[in-house]
């Protein structure tokens, strides 16, 4: 606290406020005047003529369904596996761990249409499982599997990633304890590990489905652009782009935007329970849990 | 020695305070029971998931009403929106069966790749003879496609032309006009798009017409590329690159989309139709392999037999595609004469054009490489 008038004072110089001015500037410029744009356009005939547009189409009306299905299917799957994955990551030790967690950021690296087009060769019709799903009757490329797979791809590590740091912050002992007590692993892991990475958990989720959401690259090679059955929400904004229908375009796109505005705000809202959360171990953890030495020995 | 102390319902304290424990190779029992509950969770989800897109793809094969996938390419958006009302109503009529189309679009080339791949269309309405061709070669169109419908399975024909901006400030009237300096040409990615295609051949073409050897052609197309800024991969991308984001001076598309494209911008932009231009002829199949299975051959044949019908043609022509019927006789009604020449005319066939042209290592290759790798 003893530094806040020389930051009050560096504030005020001029290189500080060109800075300042910048930085404004530029988050005015790529952030905000677009998003603003979306709503301005979006609007440009009225709320009414948006609301016909989102709800008189049915074309529209379905990529709004479809995108309402798919990203919730795909974060329930992120969120299992992210579960599972980050507690076998958090909890063990076992040979080829670190490639695991590697392999875990592989969705980050990879471009979306890249992902989209490994699906195809994987599951595509002459791709490498095509001919069984074909014998199978089962549809993944262009149609609903497709998506959710593709979706699920790019959001793998969002849940995962979230919750590894935190289960490690943590530690063992608590679960360890209930197991003492005799808790099976579902009481264990209801009582006391989903308690305690709840906060970790549900931030992970919110960006998971905000990706999920607004996901374009990987959805947009194996939807196959069949109006009306594959098209999610974004692919929608750029068809009716497409087909001049600018407002209508961005009618879906404000719908978008908001969705992402509301998660901003659920995020905030998260980051802020987990701040206190962690601030509420570290004072738990200082008297007991560093003092290794003590006890280290009993473990071998 | 720590495995005795996960069987025994009371362990000594200490043993959880330790960190070390964490890291030690075996684990209490009930752990690995909440291993494979959420091993199992994990695969039920899976499952819940199979079985919820099992509904999904079952849900279109109710017998009440006939589904057919029409998978198109980018500028006939607004026509198919016309004609599968029309159809539907047609169909519904003589055959007292409901009939609903959905519809694919993208750039040509793609769209017949992601059929290849497995997009399961009943219908394919390409922009290109080669784009079906591709379907046909491999197994899921019969050989003898362009003998099942007329005019060797082209329902409509267009022809490209040049869009410019309002009261064309350039003053471009005719190819040659595209070779001044300064010019800047918007036409998709030939690789991709049979916009694309028929733009580069209608400019190589355009040279031969006029008497131009091979050479020339060469040469006047390999500048025009030099002054192309963006090569989209679709018609309609390029279109949104000219009319919304305002670049280049003129834009190489089909008369339909020209049409489009300058009622859209509202005065902004106008068609120039240039002395003579390359016919344009976007097949159209039945795609066997899929209508055999799911059994919409008839509605399918339906479907694009109508298209033929006086009805389509007349929504055809509505939509600036020119009718079949009239090309032999001078221009169709309402449409402007203009010399054209064929895809034969400039390349042989298509499939030289497709070999010598825009195959790997063709003219396309050796003309775009040096305004990319600038050698």
């Amino acid at each position: 606290m003893t530094s806040k008038p020389r930051d009050a004072a560096t504030a005020s110089s001029p290189l500080g406020l060109l800075l300042i001015a910048g930085a404004v500037a530029t988050v005015g410029l790529l952030i905000v005047a677009p998003l603003a744009s979306v709503f301005v356009d979006a609007f440009s005939n009225g709320p009414r003529a948006w609301w016909e547009a989102l709800a008189h189409d049915p074309d529209t009306r379905h990529a709004i369904w479809l995108s309402l299905t798919v990203a919730p299917v795909a974060v329930i799957v992120n969120t299992v596996f992210g579960v599972a994955a980050a507690w076998l990551v958090a909890r063990f030790r076992f040979p080829g761990r670190s490639l695991l967690v590697s392999l875990f950021d592989v969705p980050f690296s990879v471009s979306p249409v890249v992902a989209g087009l490994a699906l195809v060769l994987i599951f595509g019709r002459q791709g490498l499982l095509g001919p069984t799903l074909a014998w199978l009757a089962v549809k993944v490329i262009f149609a609903w599997p497709g998506l959710v797979l593709a979706t699920t791809f790019v959001t793998l590590p969002l849940v995962v990633r979230e919750l590894i740091p935190v289960m490690e912050a943590i530690g063992p002992e608590e679960e360890m304890a209930a197991v003492s007590l005799g808790a099976n692993g579902w009481q264990v892991f209801w009582r006391v590990t989903l308690p305690n990475i709840r906060w970790a958990l549900l931030h992970g989720i919110v960006l998971a489905n905000a990706r999920a959401m607004g996901e374009f690259g990987a959805v947009y090679v194996v939807s196959g652009h069949i109006a009306g059955a594959t098209d999610t929400m974004p692919l929608r904004v750029e068809k009716l782009f497409q087909e001049y229908r600018t407002p209508a375009s961005m009618a879906v796109a404000s719908v978008l935007a908001a969705l992402a505005l509301l998660t901003l705000v659920a995020k905030v809202f998260i980051e802020r329970q987990l701040e206190t959360e962690s601030k509420e171990l570290e004072a738990a953890r200082v008297p007991g849990a560093d003092t290794d030495p003590s006890t280290g020995g009993l473990g071998k | 020695m720590d495995r005795p102390l996960g069987h025994s319902p009371t362990p000594t304290p200490p043993l959880f305070a330790t960190a070390a424990s964490r890291r030690s190779a075996s684990r209490p029992r009930p752990t690995r029971r909440l291993a494979t509950v959420v091993v199992a969770t994990l695969l039920l989800s899976g499952f819940v998931g199979c079985s919820a897109a099992r509904k999904e793809g079952g849900g279109e094969g109710k017998p009440a009403s006939i589904e057919l996938l029409n998978v198109s390419y980018d500028p006939t958006r607004e026509l198919y929106r016309s004609i599968n009302q029309a159809f539907a109503d047609d169909y519904q009529k003589k055959h007292g069966a409901a009939v609903s189309i959905k519809q694919s679009h993208a750039a040509s080339g793609s769209q017949s790749r992601a059929v290849i791949d497995g997009l399961e269309a009943d219908v394919v309405t390409l922009a290109t003879w080669p784009d079906v061709e591709a379907i046909a070669k491999a197994g899921l169109v019969k050989p003898d496609w362009q003998a099942r419908f007329d005019n060797k399975s082209v329902p409509y024909h267009s022809v490209v032309v040049f869009v410019v901006r309002k009261g064309n400030p350039k003053g471009i009237s005719d190819w040659p006009d595209l070779d001044r300096d300064g010019i800047e040409i918007i036409t998709p990615n030939p690789k991709t798009s049979g916009n694309g295609k028929y733009s580069f051949l209608a400019a190589w073409g355009s040279v031969l017409a006029a008497g131009g050897s091979p050479d020339d052609a060469r040469g006047f197309v390999e500048r025009l590329y030099r002054r192309t800024p963006v090569l989209d991969t679709g018609a309609r991308a390029a279109t949104a690159t000219f009319s919304q984001k305002g670049i280049g001076d003129v834009h190489l598309t089909f008369e339909n989309e020209a049409h489009l494209e300058v009622e859209e911008s509202k005065g902004e932009l106008e068609i120039v139709y240039p002395t003579r231009s390359i016919r344009v002829d976007p097949p159209v199949a039945v795609v066997d392999t899929t209508v055999d299975r799911k059994a919409t051959r008839h509605a399918a044949e339906a479907y694009l037999g109508f298209l033929y019908s006086p009805e389509g043609q007349s929504i055809v022509a509505k939509h600036h595609y020119r009718p079949w019927t009239a090309d032999a006789k001078g221009p169709p009604e309402g449409f402007p004469a203009i010399e054209m020449f064929d895809v034969e005319f400039v390349a042989g066939s298509w499939d030289d054009a497709m070999k010598n042209l825009f195959g790997e290592g063709g003219e396309f290759d050796r003309i775009y490489q040096p305004a990319g790798a600038s050698n």
